[in-house]
């Protein structure tokens, strides 16, 4: 367990010195970030605007707080690695990862954490102008705010083991391009991204239920909005430790089955 | 002037057999044009289910703003963005050198001599979207209202050339900003709704910093009859200007350029 934490702290330091030294393509990835929220935010404030100023019982100011904390749920939940696993296995690279006497995910899962603690730098005033901006008007009860937290935190262990599960097609194919499309056009729809989920057709608001994304990103954000009962929200908790579970199993099978078939290519 | 047709062609010619050579890229960027289509057709059918207009804009009338969004798009991509991205490569590797000493104008040679030809499949899907949405019998057509959309697209294709010149050109100073290309591409995002719909700064900054407007608004007007001829003309002297102040800059960013290894 020490031997864990050693490591994470090592990679923490690496992850950072690595980061800072392409800080402008930081900027830049954030910037696509904070847009696509503004994007349906403008968006459903011009429905709201049309409509007598209430969608569904969204207000113009619900919806700033909804897409406000969107980001940041976004921010805490987002996941790259399958843009990066397919050159890590054709290069070679993983060879190296291979090596040390720890499993590779750690190195990635310290990547992710650092990164994410990193961007809070651009995150922050992020939100603070955006709040200043669009005037989101936010009171959850008390114990939707704090439910958040925890919500929050497995939200982003969820995200990061399907993300990982999907980049192992890397294994399998070199087309890992299309699936990562696929990936990110599911998020789309279903993690509350184009609309809140209570706004999307009954038929998609089923899917979304039954897929992981809504527990990755509209979960937590629905929660701290103070939409949610609190049925919902341990039927909510409960999706998401389910759904861990499997993809943690998944993973593991996977990442067997897969290195089997790794042949290492230079490196 | 033929020359330079010529030398058009002939670069067109290098893209086209270049990626014959990978047929299945071919079915890689139809899925992926397929997928962007989906994304706004998806988003449009959901706004759609809670609203009659958007911001004053019919669902067919953003339908025309998606398609024109695909035309741009893939203009863009098929050779402003791979040509000068070359560009910056060429810039920090040196081999810069080799168009220079050609004896024809090297801002033309650098603004074509990358084609990737797959992406005329989303001008082809664009211009498909565009057949469909003015089919339709409650869609209006009149030859000015297509005049001032080709003109329109005209003026946003060479305004978003100018800024996308001027930004490669940054490099003669700044070698590695390969990265400020990708704004453009994470701002483009931003024109698949009319810009009128964001808030004041933002449709400022889609306008005049990053012309997101231009390439894709203003020809969507155009095309939906909302375009005056005074903004048709606005368009035109402001697609002038780049043109020239980039040609321009060019210039002196070329006159800055000392060749890094070649």
């Amino acid at each position: 367990m020490i031997s864990v934490w050693g490591f994470y702290r090592a990679r923490f330091k690496t992850a950072l010195a690595v980061q800072l030294q392409y800080r402008v393509a930081l900027a830049i990835w954030m910037l696509g970030l904070v847009l696509e929220p503004i994007i349906y935010l403008s968006v459903w404030t011009a429905v709201a605007a049309g409509s007598g100023g209430v969608v569904n019982g969204f207000t113009v100011s619900d919806f700033a707080a909804y897409y406000i904390v969107l980001l940041v749920v976004q921010h805490f939940t987002q996941i790259w690695h399958m843009w990066e696993f397919d050159w890590v296995i054709r290069q070679g690279i993983l060879s190296g990862r291979l090596l040390r006497p720890i499993h590779p995910i750690h190195n990635d899962a310290a990547e992710n954490i650092m990164y994410k603690l990193l961007m809070l730098v651009v995150v922050v005033p992020s939100v603070v102008l955006l709040v200043l901006l669009f005037q989101p008007v936010l009171n959850p009860p008390l114990w939707s705010a704090l439910a958040f937290v925890p919500a929050l935190l497995l939200a982003g262990v969820l995200a990061f083991l399907v993300g990982w599960c999907v980049a192992l097609a890397a294994f399998w194919t070199t087309r890992t391009f299309a699936i990562n499309q696929v990936y990110f056009i599911a998020m789309f729809f279903f993690s509350g991204q184009v609309a809140p989920l209570a706004l999307m057709p009954p038929l998609l608001q089923t899917l979304a239920t039954l897929l992981p994304f809504r527990w990755m990103v509209a979960f937590p954000t629905e929660l701290l909005l103070g939409r949610l009962t609190v049925e919902a929200a341990l039927a909510g908790f409960a999706a998401q430790a389910g759904w861990i579970a499997l993809s943690a199993v998944f993973t593991l099978l996977a990442w067997r089955a897969g290195i089997k078939r790794y042949t290492a290519m230079g490196g | 002037m033929s020359r330079y047709l010529k030398i058009v062609a002939l670069y067109v010619r290098l893209g086209i057999l270049n990626e014959l050579e990978y047929r299945a890229n071919f079915f890689v960027q139809l899925f992926q044009s397929v997928l962007s289509l989906l994304l706004s057709l998806g988003g449009l059918s959901v706004i759609f289910s809670h609203t009659g207009t958007l911001n004053g804009w019919t669902q067919s009338e953003l339908l025309a703003v998606a398609g024109v969004y695909f035309i741009i798009g893939g203009i863009i991509r098929l050779v402003i963005e791979p040509s000068l991205w070359r560009l910056m490569q060429d810039v920090r590797e040196g081999t810069l050198d080799f168009k220079l000493l050609k004896p024809v104008d090297a801002q033309v040679l650098v603004s074509v001599n990358q084609v990737q030809m797959w992406k005329l499949i989303d001008i082809v899907m664009g211009l498909g979207v565009l057949a469909v949405v003015f089919a339709q019998p409650q869609m209006q057509t009149d030859p000015l209202r297509a005049l001032f959309f080709v003109l329109a697209l005209l003026c946003g294709g060479v305004i978003v050339y100018s800024f996308y010149l001027m930004l490669a050109t940054i490099s003669f100073w700044f070698v590695k900003v390969d990265n400020i290309l990708v704004v453009f591409e994470s701002m483009y995002e931003a024109g698949r709704y009319p810009v009128g719909i964001y808030p004041g700064w933002l449709r400022f900054t889609l306008t005049f910093l990053v012309p997101v407007a231009f390439a894709v608004t203003i020809p969507a007007e155009a095309l939906t009859g909302r375009l005056s001829a005074e903004m048709l003309a606005l368009g035109g002297g402001l697609a002038l200007l780049l043109a020239v102040v980039s040609r321009l800059f060019w210039l002196y960013g070329v006159r800055n350029y000392t060749g890094a290894s070649a």
